[in-house]
Order: C-alpha cells, then sequence, then structure tokens
C-alpha cells in the first residue's frame, strides 16, 4: 500500500461522497457528475487492488492482517457497482443521495485500509 | 425507472410524493424514495458487520469466542433487517420490526456491558477499534455510532410505512413485536 495514494483515496472519496450528497438533497436524480465521481472512486479501488496484489511481492508489506485488508477492499470495490446499478435502475434524487452514503462509506473503508497496513501490528 | 423529477415537463408528482412521507405509487415495495437510503445504510452495514465476523471467526475466534458469536449474530440480524426492510408484506413487516428491535437492544446492552464490563462478553478492552469488537460495542462508537442510530430511524420509518390500508387487516399489533 502506498501511503499518499491512500491519503488521495480517502479525500476523492470524501469529496464525491458529499458532491453526491449535496446533490442529492437539492433534488436531483442521478447525473453523470455524481455517477461520475463514484466511478473515479471505484477506478482508484481498482488501481488500490493491484497495488495491493503487487506491493507484497516487492516487499511492501501490511503491518497488520492481510486477510483483513482484503475483506475491506473487495467489500468497497462492491459498494459503487451496488450504488451505480441502484442510481440506474431509480432515477429519483434519493439514488443521489445513496450515491453520497457510498462515496463517505468507502472514505471510512480505505481510511480503516490504511490503518491496517501501516498501524495495526500483529498480535 | 419510472419517474424523473428532474425532466420539467412533467406534472412534477413524484418531486412532490418525494416530500411527503407517503411513497409516490401504491406500491408493494415498502422502500422508494426516502427509505431506499435506510435500506443502503442498512446494507453497507450488514456488510460490515458480515466482512468484519467473518474474518474474527476464521482468524482468531478462540481469542474472544463471546464477542465473535455475539458479532456473527448482529451480522445476521442486520441482513436479515436488510431484506425485511426491502421485501413487502405483513409478514416481512413484522420480521423488520423483530431485527430492528433487537437491533435497539443489541447496541443498548452490548454497548453498556462492553463500555462498564467488558470481561463479562469476554473483551480485555473497550477500544470500539480493537480486534475483538463488536458494530454493537461501545454503542457503535467504531462505526460512527450509526448502530445506535439506525434502529431509531428504522422504527420511524417502519410507523410511518405500515403495510398500506388495503392488506393491513391488523395494523395496530406493530407494538408487538
Amino acid at each position: 500500500m502506498i501511503e499518499w495514494f491512500t491519503g488521495v483515496q480517502v479525500v476523492v472519496a470524501v469529496v464525491a461522497g458529499l458532491l453526491c450528497l449535496v446533490v442529492g438533497f437539492i433534488g436531483r436524480p442521478p447525473n453523470d457528475l455524481t455517477l461520475g465521481s463514484i466511478a473515479l472512486v471505484e477506478l482508484l479501488l481498482v488501481a488500490q487492488l493491484v497495488v495491493t496484489i503487487v506491493a507484497p511481492i516487492v516487499g511492501n508489506e501490511p503491518s497488520g492482517s492481510l486477510a483483513e485488508f482484503y475483506i475491506y477492499l473487495i467489500s468497497a470495490l462492491l459498494l459503487p457497482v451496488a450504488g451505480g446499478f441502484w442510481a440506474l435502475i431509480e432515477r429519483s434524487r434519493w439514488s443521489t443521495v445513496v450515491l453520497g452514503v457510498v462515496g463517505l462509506a468507502i472514505a471510512v473503508m480505505t481510511y480503516r485500509m490504511g490503518q491496517i497496513w501501516f498501524v495495526q501490528g500483529t498480535p | 425507472m419510472s419517474e424523473n423529477p428532474s425532466a420539467p415537463g412533467t406534472p412534477g408528482a413524484a418531486d412532490r410524493a418525494d416530500a411527503s412521507p407517503v411513497p409516490p405509487a401504491p406500491a408493494r415495495l415498502r422502500m422508494t424514495g426516502a427509505g431506499r437510503v435506510l435500506v443502503a445504510v442498512y446494507g453497507i452495514l450488514a456488510l460490515a458487520a458480515t466482512g468484519r465476523s467473518v474474518f474474527q471467526i476464521i482468524d482468531h475466534f478462540s481469542a474472544a469466542p463471546v464477542a465473535f458469536t455475539l458479532s456473527a449474530f448482529s451480522a445476521l440480524v442486520y441482513v436479515v433487517a436488510t431484506i425485511a426492510l426491502i421485501a413487502p408484506g405483513r409478514a416481512w413487516y413484522r420480521v423488520a420490526w423483530t431485527t430492528i428491535s433487537i437491533e435497539l437492544a443489541g447496541v443498548l446492552v452490548i454497548g453498556t456491558l462492553s463500555t462498564f464490563a467488558p470481561a463479562a462478553i469476554g473483551m480485555d478492552a473497550i477500544d470500539p477499534f480493537g480486534r475483538d469488537s463488536t458494530v454493537w460495542s461501545a454503542y457503535g462508537a467504531g462505526y460512527l455510532f450509526i448502530p445506535l442510530v439506525l434502529p431509531v430511524l428504522g422504527m420511524l420509518w417502519l410507523a410511518r410505512h405500515r403495510p398500506s390500508a388495503l392488506d393491513a387487516a391488523v395494523p395496530a399489533d406493530t407494538a408487538g413485536a
């Protein structure tokens, strides 16, 4: 895991989440901007998955549990897909709010992933 | 799919319905409009609780068996509650009330125990972020207190969205769950 990349990822997820919440509460159904911001979050998660697969091979080992890390990462990868499908099925303002919730949830999960990799020791 | 509140030409029925607690259509599904957000948060919490408990059980179950059994139980409750909120009909409505009541009781009881007597459920510390914590530990502090707030929101939502009058022959029994 790369520290600055994880930081960028948390910031992007927070911004995308807040953006979708605001746009949703204004009353807009999901549009290119909100769906695009969540797609960007998903893209960064896929990049994170690649980094996670490569990192231990090149000697970048997690300080905590790699299994726990992967549970977070895979759960996070599923969220934008679920939220995105939902946004395409029900075109209402609340689907945009759901996208916002997804963004913020991913921000928290990515932060936790950072803790597992960099802070959490092995017991 | 059917409604598009942003289209300027439409009468705006969906917009008006969105503002009121009543679903826009006499849909069989309870979860339309704002309720979808509730389901989404429930779904994410169910995913979080399931992921955590699966990891705890396969990785270090013997460290705190009571806490991890509770963790798995709470995950199951959230999964069932999420399904019950989506599924139509009075039976699922009762299941939703039951599971959400269990959640509220769980977060209050486990929150109190984990804060004031962690040893009672086999934990050595109060740390809500610790390896042996559950979604309910310390009143859900590790999950931004969402587990404490969510059952209350869920109950309010269920109370305002009984199964439609057409098939609700006994609407008064909701508190019995």
